[in-house]
This record gives structure tokens, C-alpha cells and sequence, in this order.
């Protein structure tokens, strides 16, 4: 009885999906096509890593103090005019190899949101090394107002918050172009419109964001390295990644002693375990 | 409970003498799992998982307890807060990647251990209780893991409770009311995610209490065996300890390993990038996808485009993917055989290599790839041929098929003969 009534439902079921099997077939079949073709699907890039790679790459690769000072550099300088980091706070810094005076003057750069001891009201101050790093905008209506609409968004998590985000961001940065031609002809409605950037990087392709990195030495690195568009965008990408995942070196450096032990303890283990079987195997015949 | 030739629990040391006697917890332990549980001496290592899972809940438990002390289940600050265990709690990164990717290994280890009662025949007679207690842990554990998922409140947390919540809307007249009950609201919010972490908190400790029930009702007839042949005398046991806790012990060893690789060095490998965007209402991600242990069943859900009579495609997805768990609390009175192990059923084998299995696999890829074609197609005849073969095609086999010999017990498979068959046979 279980077994005709079961039938029963599981022949149900099987109807019903390939009902719509069928009918999705018969859409596929009339329209020509498996799927509609958008200009997302037609030029729309994967990210890619700069050549060289990143030095964080692999299960041994860990950060390049030096690249992620002038990444901060980048940020402080180019992005934050418009970006938040709201995870990362000053004290942070002490982690990319500035001392505490570096980090307490750094902090002192940025003004952030206070309050006047005297009388109440809000004002600003200098930053302290407890602080995070202060909103460019007051809210998220200035933000929108004063960039096209779009709300930039924080940076602490970017390259955690896209697949390959690494590379995302350095692809995305030095990514910008001139619209192909093709795209304006064939897909006239995924044309940059005013005020939007042609990115093939971009999951829609078009984004408010003017290309931010645009000339060599838009920034003067302190340490010497000749700041190409392609150097800043790597940079900036290595910072962001550190924003994202400060504890990525420790991480790793756990790791190894950890596999390490399992690895000896499994050894262990499988030796026990046969002595301990010795009595239970090869006795056949 | 046992066979009667278990060993009996004798406490070496007054102070063991003296509880045991009092409360005999002790002995309980020793007969579950250690010297006194009689266990067929033929297990591979596909049974090591039993105990896989159980490390698993521990681990989940203690990860998890450690992580709602720093965690704030509140929609203002909960994205942030999981943020502050990342960057600010001592070893909290680690924390939170061991119970991220702890999920993911408690999955892995439960679908390998029921993959190996599908293949032989753990379900039948006399273990249907330890079956159905097992699926009910399952369905625990994927409303735990879901409502976990919530808890961080990033984008896919927020959209992956908009979509499985709204999965009761679909239930026709209460659907929509039920809905707005179940979540507190319109949509998910404070209210939700309270009530999710809540739940998230308390339902690890319910699989706990099951898992009692499961191992307690598999102490009855004692454990199954790769050849499916029950347990006849002395010689086809030997005593969980020492010699399955070391070869646990060994199993351990190499799923720790494989564990801490993922942990340490690919730790997000298993998440999705968008739920390190803190949830937006106002904002749809391009594709919502659950996390990758639920794929097999959300392409089950998805697989139904297209309304089937007087039942609207949404319902009947929904129908569909809680009776493709469903349908396994049946399985013990669905799939007839006599015989239990795949080994010595060759239609069943074929069916199960070369449907079953292919299936899964097109329905586990289906379900993290994009709703559109030709992943919704190949998740339909994936679809069709799941439900097939567990309520049509496993009861036909089972009346058709002819077993190939089984050995006469469980000594004679191991070492090639067994002096009580010879003995029986010359008289």
C-alpha cells in the first residue's frame, strides 16, 4: 500500500516537473534561443590580478608593509575624499608598520565628529588613535547629492563583498574605457548616460564613479616607487584587502603549525590504529 | 540491548565503583561507546561519519556559545558586530571561520553518512527508528544552518530570509498571514532576527537530544554492516573500543586536517561575497543563493516553472522541496528488499552510480548557478528523475531484482570462511 501510494506521488511530482520541463522548452524553441542576450553577457570582464600577482596570494603569500603604506597613501589622498572606512580605526595603522607617533599623527590629520565640552553642541576635532576613520559625508542624501545619485560605498569590506575582490578593485581602476562601439549600436539602452563611466569590469558596466587614478604621479609615494596608475591601483587593492581582512598574515602563520600538528597526530593515529587491528587482519583462508 | 556477549562494564577504581553504583553513568558510556558496544568487525570507513558529525555539533556548540557572547542579535548592530568579533575579539576571526566552515564540514560529513545509508540499506528493518531519527536531526540541522546564516545580517542573510520565509506565503488562504507571523513583520527585521538567534541558539541543544534518540535506537539492533549480513555470533563483533576508536581516532585525524585547511587558508571559499554587504531592503542582489549545502534543494524548488493544474508553480515548488526530504522518512517502506547492502543488489547499484548520484550532483551545480536556462532545464530532468527514483523506481527494484548470494555471515566476508557455517553445513 505504501509502495502503489508512493508511485502515485512520486509519478505526481515527475508530471508536474516536466510539465514544466515541457513548457519552458516550448518558450526556449519559439524564441530562438536559450537565453536573451544583454550586454552584460556580451561585454562584461572577469577581474584580473595585476602581473606578479599580489604578494597575499597563496598559502604563503602574506603583506608587503611597504605596498600597504602607499596603498593607505592612495586611499587617504584620492579615495576617502568620497569613501568611508568605517571598521578600520587609526590604532589599526600600527599593523602596516607606522609607530605610535606616526599612527597619533596620522590620526590627527582627519578631523572627526565631536562634541564642544563647554557647551554641548556638536563639533569637530582632531582624530585620536582610538577613532575610526571619520565619513566623508554627513549622511547618505549628501552623498547621493553630491555624486550623481549613487552612494559611494564603505571600503573597509570591498574586496571580501566581490568575487576576486582583489583583483576587482585593481581591475576596476584601471579598467575604465571608452565605450565600444558595438555596445553603443547593439545595446543603445546600456550605453553610459550622462554622468556614467564606461567600465567593463562593473557588473552593469556603467557606474558613477569618475575614473578616480588618471595620472602618473597623482600621488608622490614617499619610498621612491614611481606612482603609475597601474602601481596605485595594485596598491590601493593590497590596502583594501588588508582593510578586509587585517588578520589574513596571522592567519596563515596559525595555519601551518596547526596542519603541521594534524598532519603528525593523523601519522599517529593510522599507526595506532593498525597496531591496534594487527589481531583482526590478515588472518584469511 | 546488546549482544550477549558484550563485555560487562567492571570498575577498575573505588571512586568509579562507588559512582557507578550511585548513578551509572559510566557504564552507560562504556556500553554506548566504548568496550562494551559489540560493533560488526567489517565497517569501512564510510561509518566513520557518524561520529564525524557528532565531533561536528560539539564543535558547532562550543564555536557558537563562545560567539553569541560577543555577538548582538539586533538589526542596528548586528552586521557590525560580527565585524568587531572579526577584527577586535581576541582569536575571533578564528572563532567565527571555525563556526562559518563548521557548517560546512557538518554538512559534508551528514550528506556522506546518509549517501552511505542510502547505499546500504541502513534504513531497513530493524533500524527504521535510528532512519527517522536521523532525518529529523537533518531537517534541525538545515533550519539551524539557515537561521545561522541570518545572524551576520549582510545581503544574501537578509535576501535568503526574504525567500524562505516567503516560501509560506505561497501556502494557499494562511500563507500570507503566516508569513508576516513567523517573521514578526512585513519583512525581515529586528523582530526576525531576534527570533532567528533565539532559535539559532536553542536548536543545536533539540539535534542534541535527537542524536541521544538516534544512537540509543541504533544500540537496539546494534550497528549495520557493508554486507548488510546481521550480526549471527561472537566471532562477527569486536568492541567499539579500542578497535573503532582508534580507527575514528585516524578518521578524525584526516577530517580535522582537511577542516583546518579550509579554516586557515581558504576560509570564505565556501561563503558568498555579498554577505560581507551589510543587508539592504532597498537594494536586490543579482542572484540570491543560499549557502552550498541547501543547492540540491533550492533547485528542487526552482525547478517548478510552470503551474500544474489548479496548483500555481510557486506552491508546488514548495511542496516539492520539503517532499524531497520528506520522502526519505518513508524509504524503509518504500524500498522492499529484503537485501540491505548496495554490494549484493546489481539493479539497485545501477540505479544508484548512475541515477541517483548524477542527479544530485546536476541538482547540487543547478542550484548555485543563475535561474536561467539551461541550469532551470537540467534541473527539472534532475528533478523528475529524484523523485522517480525514490517512490517509483526503488520499490520496483526491489520486487524485480535478483540479489546476487550474500556470505553467510559477517566472519565468513571478512576472512573467507567461518567455522560455525562449516559446522552447520557437515551437519
Amino acid at each position: 500500500m505504501t509502495r502503489l501510494i508512493g508511485i502515485l506521488v512520486g509519478l505526481f511530482f515527475t508530471a508536474a516537473v516536466l510539465w514544466a520541463f515541457v513548457s519552458g522548452a516550448a518558450t526556449v524553441i519559439s524564441e530562438g534561443e536559450l537565453k536573451p542576450a544583454t550586454a552584460e553577457h556580451h561585454f562584461h570582464k572577469l577581474p584580473h590580478e595585476p602581473s606578479g600577482g599580489f604578494s597575499f596570494n597563496g598559502a604563503f603569500g602574506k603583506y608587503d608593509k611597504q605596498q600597504l603604506q602607499r596603498g593607505f597613501q592612495v586611499y587617504k589622498e584620492v579615495c576617502s575624499a568620497c569613501h568611508s572606512l568605517r571598521h578600520v580605526a587609526f590604532r589599526d595603522l600600527e599593523q602596516l608598520g607606522y609607530n605610535e607617533a606616526e599612527v597619533k599623527a596620522i590620526a590627527a590629520g582627519f578631523q572627526v565628529p565631536g562634541v564642544d565640552p563647554n557647551t554641548g553642541e556638536a563639533t569637530t576635532r582632531a582624530g585620536m588613535p582610538t577613532d575610526y576613520f571619520p565619513k566623508p559625508y554627513p549622511n547618505d542624501i549628501a552623498a547621493r547629492a553630491a555624486n550623481n545619485n549613487a552612494i559611494p560605498p564603505d571600503l573597509s569590506l570591498m574586496t571580501k563583498a566581490r568575487h576576486e575582490g582583489s583583483a576587482y578593485v585593481y581591475s576596476l581602476l584601471t579598467g575604465y574605457q571608452d565605450a565600444p562601439a558595438e555596445l553603443v549600436k547593439e545595446f543603445p539602452g546600456s550605453a553610459p548616460g550622462p554622468g556614467l563611466h564606461y567600465n567593463p569590469y562593473f557588473a552593469n558596466l556603467n557606474l558613477a564613479m569618475a575614473p578616480p587614478l588618471t595620472a602618473t604621479d597623482q600621488v608622490s609615494y614617499g619610498d621612491g616607487t614611481k606612482a603609475t596608475v597601474d602601481q596605485m591601483a595594485q596598491d590601493v587593492a593590497a590596502f583594501l584587502t588588508w582593510t578586509a581582512e587585517p588578520t589574513l598574515d596571522k592567519r596563515k602563520q596559525t595555519g601551518w603549525p596547526v596542519l603541521g600538528f594534524l598532519l603528525f597526530a593523523t601519522v599517529l593515529a593510522y599507526l595506532a590504529k593498525q597496531q591496534v587491528w594487527a589481531d583482526k587482519k590478515g588472518k584469511k583462508g | 540491548m546488546s549482544f550477549p556477549w558484550a563485555n560487562q562494564y567492571e570498575p577498575q577504581n573505588p571512586l568509579m565503583k562507588w559512582v557507578d553504583d550511585r548513578l551509572p553513568l559510566p557504564r552507560f558510556v562504556y556500553n554506548a561507546i566504548g568496550a562494551g558496544y559489540p560493533v560488526p568487525r567489517n565497517l569501512n570507513y564510510f561509518w566513520n561519519f557518524g561520529v564525524l558529525a557528532g565531533f561536528c555539533l560539539v564543535l558547532q556548540i562550543v564555536t557558537g556559545v563562545v560567539l553569541a557572547m560577543h555577538y548582538a542579535p539586533n538589526a542596528l548592530v548586528a552586521f557590525d558586530s560580527t565585524e568587531h568579533i572579526m577584527r577586535d575579539v581576541n582569536w575571533g576571526w578564528m572563532l567565527r571561520y571555525a563556526h562559518a566552515n563548521g557548517a560546512s564540514a557538518f554538512f559534508v560529513v551528514v550528506y556522506l553518512h546518509i549517501f552511505r545509508g542510502f547505499f546500504y540499506g541502513s534504513y531497513k528493518a530493524p533500524r527504521e527508528m535510528v532512519w527517522l531519527m536521523g532525518v529529523v536531526i537533518f531537517l534541525l540541522m538545515m533550519a539551524t544552518a539557515f537561521m545561522g546564516y541570518v545572524l551576520p545580517w549582510g545581503q544574501m542573510s537578509f535576501w535568503g530570509a526574504k525567500v524562505i520565509t516567503g516560501l509560506f506565503g505561497a501556502i494557499p488562504l494562511v500563507g500570507e498571514p503566516l508569513q508576516i507571523w513567523l517573521l514578526g513583520g512585513f519583512a525581515p527585521d529586528n523582530a526576525a532576527l531576534n527570533r532567528f538567534f533565539s532559535l539559532h541558539f536553542l536548536l543545536p541543544f533539540v539535534i542534541a537530544g535527537v542524536v541521544i534518540l538516534h544512537i540509543w535506537a541504533l544500540h537496539i539492533p546494534g550497528s549495520s554492516n557493508p554486507t548488510g549480513v546481521e550480526v549471527k555470533g561472537e566471532s562477527d563483533t569486536i568492541p567499539f573500543h579500542p578497535y573503532y576508536t582508534a580507527k575514528d581516532g585516524f578518521g578524525l585525524g584526516v577530517f580535522l586536517f582537511l577542516y583546518c585547511a579550509m579554516l586557515f587558508f581558504l576560509p570564505n571559499a565556501l561563503g558568498h561575497p555579498d554577505n560581507y554587504i551589510p543587508a539592504n531592503p532597498m537594494s536586490t542582489p543579482a542572484h540570491i543563493v543560499p549557502e552550498w549545502y541547501f543547492w540540491p534543494f533550492y533547485a528542487i524548488l526552482r525547478a517548478f516553472t510552470a503551474d500544474f493544474f489548479f496548483i500555481p508553480a510557486k506552491l508546488m515548488g514548495v511542496i516539492a522541496m520539503f517532499g524531497s526530504i520528506l520522502v526519505w522518512f518513508f524509504l524503509p517502506w518504500l524500498d522492499t528488499s529484503p537485501v540491505r547492502s548496495g554490494h549484493y543488489r546489481p539493479l539497485f547499484r545501477k540505479f544508484f552510480w548512475f541515477g541517483l548520484i548524477p542527479a544530485m550532483a546536476v541538482l547540487f551545480y543547478c542550484g548555485g548557478a543563475p535561474a536561467e536556462e539551461p541550469f532551470v532545464m537540467m534541473s527539472q530532468l534532475a528533478t523528475a528523475y529524484y523523485f522517480l527514483h525514490f517512490l517509483v523506481i526503488l520499490p520496483i527494484v526491489a520486487s524485480v531484482e535478483r540479489p546476487e548470494p550474500l556470505p553467510y555471515s559477517i566472519t565468513e566476508a571478512v576472512l573467507g570462511s567461518d567455522d560455525n557455517a562449516e559446522l552447520k553445513a557437515a551437519s
